[in-house]
């Protein structure tokens, strides 16, 4: 009866699975995972810093490699983790404060941060390559 | 009367180790990034494509090595906050929990190594 040896058998709180998606929940979700992404993003810039500071030869190469088709998906993808990641900080700044979080107030919030992160990312890249 | 035993009033620490200091330096950072990455980015957009000599010349100015030294010092430490709490969160045990700790702090400081080395060469490497 009293078997303390199977944690297993022992009811579990609910998780993420069993509640139904909702933007809040979403945006969260993606915070964090946007977080952890540009984590290892930044491994990235310091390899190019590095390749800048090594030479012409090996930073052509990095570059290359950044300008590849992949490359430039992956900094794509960066590109929007990172704004998508600062709207979200910004949105969690001014809630540490008690404001905006009113549930329909942060579900329309949630929303517009995904349009508003794909647009940006969209505008920093049509900027970039209108620059070169 | 306290209730508090005499080794947690001399340690000033609460069951969980520690007070709000981890949830502080993530918003001191948080509010630092923002004007950081903005920077950041523009920088990013205005060397895409730009050939090595051009590159190099940016990057070794004063204001930029300033500039990449600060960006840095600030997303790194704001990173390393962030995946600790996100081990803290799913990792259960105590074992791996710990030595997942300690590599998010020698992933942080290696990232760091390497842009102060760059930096450094740049701006006072010939």
């Amino acid at each position: 009866m009293n078997d303390t040896k199977t944690p297993s058998s022992r009811p579990l709180s609910p998780h993420l699975q069993v509640y139904r998606l909702i933007p809040t929940m979403v945006a969260s979700i993606v915070h964090r995972a946007t977080g952890m992404a540009l984590y290892f993003g930044m491994f990235l810039f310091a390899w190019w810093l590095f390749a800048a500071a090594t030479g012409a030869a090996y930073f052509d190469w990095v570059n290359g490699l950044f300008a590849s088709m992949l490359g430039r998906l992956v900094l794509l993808g960066f590109t929007w983790a990172l704004i998508h990641h600062l709207l979200g900080g910004v949105k969690h700044l001014v809630q540490d404060t008690g404001r905006a979080l009113e549930k329909h107030f942060t579900t329309r919030m949630a929303r517009l941060q995904f349009v508003a992160s794909i647009l940006l990312t969209l505008m920093v890249w049509i900027v970039a390559y209108w620059v070169r | 009367m306290s209730m508090r035993t005499p080794l947690g009033k001399v340690r000033g620490l609460g069951s969980a180790r520690d007070g709000t200091q981890h949830f502080w330096r993530q918003r001191i950072t948080a509010v630092a990034n923002i004007p950081l990455v903005l920077i950041g980015l523009c920088l990013t957009v205005s060397l895409v494509g730009a050939p090595y000599e051009e590159v190099r010349a940016t990057l070794a100015s004063p204001l930029t090595a300033i500039f990449i030294a600060l960006f840095s010092l600030s997303t790194l430490y704001h990173m390393h906050l962030g995946m600790q709490v996100v081990i803290e969160d799913y990792v259960h045990g105590e074992l791996n929990k710990i030595a997942l700790i300690m590599l998010n702090t020698f992933f942080v400081v290696f990232s760091g190594a390497l842009i102060a080395y760059a930096i450094f060469r740049l701006a006072f490497g010939g």
